[in-house]
């Protein structure tokens, strides 16, 4: 078992997330960066559904009852074993009775924490990923507290070793990122100005973030006419822009509806990106066409083949 | 009558998304539309298509883009819209769900003030709300919230300026012309009238959720005792609410007598 004996600023188990239930008006939820998830789970040997812990801005502490294979991936929260520095992007063991410490985000927003085997927590609509606002999922639908005790599960599908990754696997976190978009579905609700004033401006993070959205600053877009359109779906990445001209990026935690008019969306693998930016990071988007969004989601996918074949253990 | 699909837009919501969309209109003949497309689509799941949600006049479908590329995901939403009828020539069997409400006092602390906004008294309120089914357009805001269509006029309230941060989960609410039950506590700016001791969302449970989008809601008047004995049966997993379904008619209809529906007058 493992103890939280400090549990963070915004700590919660996390997976691939809750598809499948939209139509309900269940968020989707999941982790909020799908790639240091993953990244994680795998230098643990676990299959991708495995649950793993998302901490945000300031990392937690954990004591370990039994010696346990971890991974951490993600912001570097200066993690420590027992005192000892350990490396991000890596697995490691953590002996019988040690302690994990992670201190606050220096570098990214928030970081991974993989056991091997997954926590042991039950799914709920197929998913164990928390969604507090809705109470659902993850440890009693809420975020850890001091004292929680988690469990390891069975969902590691290979044996691995101790690894880092190597760097062309490990995110640079600059704070000013650029994020492809593609357009629509009612960029024809912006005149090409606006448009154009979207693509050529630099955002800034504002401090309201959190798994529901990202809340832009910078140049107005507005309208051509009104910003409400009847409400339709939404889905994480997509760009909302409410009668105010200012951005709102939909995260993993974002309604199922919504009523204002989404100029584009974020392509599916820079959400890495935008999950790792803190307040007062800047952004710029880039118009990109269907095909490039596509191809960036088949070289995530070589990245993740490429990150199985070298933490697999050679027998 | 007019050719919906010759006006059915197919747009891209980002690589892995697509938004099938009627005219961008709330009525309960595009919904209609959209309901069947909804229906076609999970009994002819292919491969890579992930889930398809129902909102007021659109289909969104998500798919991965990897296992099925976008043209394929159009030829099969073009074949299956092949399928889909204009409501008139078509009877859909839509289902009625029966949800008891306690109106008033502690449940519906804002039923006294609907009351005088409109000029009418606290019964008259309840009786115009429960006086017909609401169509369920789509589910949205939180789990199991039901955006519900065809509220009287009579009884519409601007919604409040200032939202209450938390509203208990099963409160029957009135906002502007639209009415709904909050399934879990959450913020919200509507009036409250009433409360259903139903739960509209059991993450635990089988059935997760009371309704689905294309359903009615049919509200009727209980008293107090009534509202904690069927809480109680609720808490036991006992309680089953009544459902009915539209046997003749037209469902954009709903205030045609052809309804056929059983009485709850409390």
């Amino acid at each position: 078992m493992i103890t939280t004996i400090q549990p963070g600023y915004f700590t919660t188990i996390q997976d691939k997330g809750r598809w499948g239930y939209q139509a309900y008006g269940m968020p989707i939820a999941g982790a909020m960066d799908q790639y240091a998830c993953r990244a994680a789970n795998l230098l643990v040997g676990n299959n991708d559904h495995a649950a793993v812990l998302e901490m945000t801005a300031a990392g937690a502490a954990f004591k370990f009852d039994e010696e346990q294979l971890v991974a951490v991936c993600g912001a570097e929260m200066q993690g420590k074993t027992n005192g000892l520095p350990i490396n991000n992007w890596s697995s490691f063991v953590v002996p019988k009775g040690g302690e994990l410490r992670f201190e606050a985000a220096t570098k990214g927003y928030r970081t991974y924490l993989a056991v091997r085997g997954g926590f042991a927590v039950p799914l709920v609509l197929g998913s164990r990923s928390t969604c507090t606002r809705a109470k659902v999922g993850g440890f009693e639908g809420r975020t850890l507290r001091q004292g929680d005790v988690l469990y390891v599960g069975e969902d590691s599908s290979f044996p691995v070793e101790e690894h880092k990754l190597e760097a062309a696997y490990i995110p640079n976190y600059t704070g000013s990122i650029n994020l492809r978009v593609m357009l629509g579905p009612q960029d024809n609700m912006f005149s090409y100005d606006a448009v154009e004033k979207f693509f050529k401006s630099v955002y800034a993070v504002t401090n309201q973030i959190d798994r529901i959205g990202y809340w832009l600053k910078g140049p107005k877009v507005m309208h051509s006419d009104k910003a409400d359109i009847v409400s339709d779906a939404m889905w994480p990445g997509a760009i909302q822009i409410p009668s105010n001209g200012m951005p709102f990026i939909m995260t993993a935690d974002h309604q199922t509806t919504g009523g204002f008019a989404k100029i584009g969306s974020v392509i599916r693998s820079d959400l890495t990106l935008l999950a790792q930016a803190s307040p007062g990071d800047t952004i710029r988007f880039c118009c990109v066409a269907e095909d490039v969004a596509i191809q960036a989601l088949r070289e995530e996918e070589r990245c993740y083949d490429a990150i199985m074949r070298a933490v697999v253990q050679q027998q | 009558m007019k050719d919906y699909r010759s006006e059915v837009k197919m747009l891209a919501a980002g690589e892995y998304g697509l938004v099938v969309e009627f005219e961008a209109v709330i009525s309960p003949r595009i919904n209609a539309l959209v309901q069947q497309l909804t229906k076609l689509l999970q009994h002819n799941m292919i491969n890579g298509i992930i889930e398809a949600v129902p909102t007021y006049k659109s289909v969104t479908v998500y798919f991965d883009p990897l296992v099925i590329p976008r043209h394929q995901v159009v030829q099969l939403i073009k074949q299956l819209l092949a399928d889909v009828k204009p409501q008139d020539t078509n009877k859909l069997a839509s289902r009625i769900v029966h949800v008891p409400v306690c109106y008033g006092g502690v449940f519906g602390p804002d039923l006294e003030f609907v009351a005088r906004y409109t000029g009418l008294s606290p019964q008259e309120i309840t009786t115009i709300h429960t006086g017909k089914p609401y169509l369920v357009y789509m589910l949205g805001f939180t789990p199991g919230f039901p955006y519900l269509g065809g509220m009287s006029e009579q009884i519409a309230v601007p919604r409040q300026e200032k939202p209450r941060s938390k509203i208990p989960a099963g409160s029957v609410g009135i906002g502007g012309n639209q009415t709904g039950v909050y399934p879990i506590e959450s913020p919200g700016e509507w009036w409250l009238i009433g409360r259903t001791p139903l739960k509209l969302f059991q993450p635990a449970s089988s059935n997760p959720f009371l309704v689905s989008s294309g359903d009615y809601f049919r509200f009727f008047d209980i008293t107090i005792e009534d509202y904690f004995t069927i809480r109680h049966d609720v808490e036991a997993g006992h309680y089953k609410p009544e459902e009915s379904h539209i046997i003749e008619g037209d469902s954009s209809d709903y205030n045609n007598s052809t309804w056929l529906l059983y009485n709850h007058s409390g």
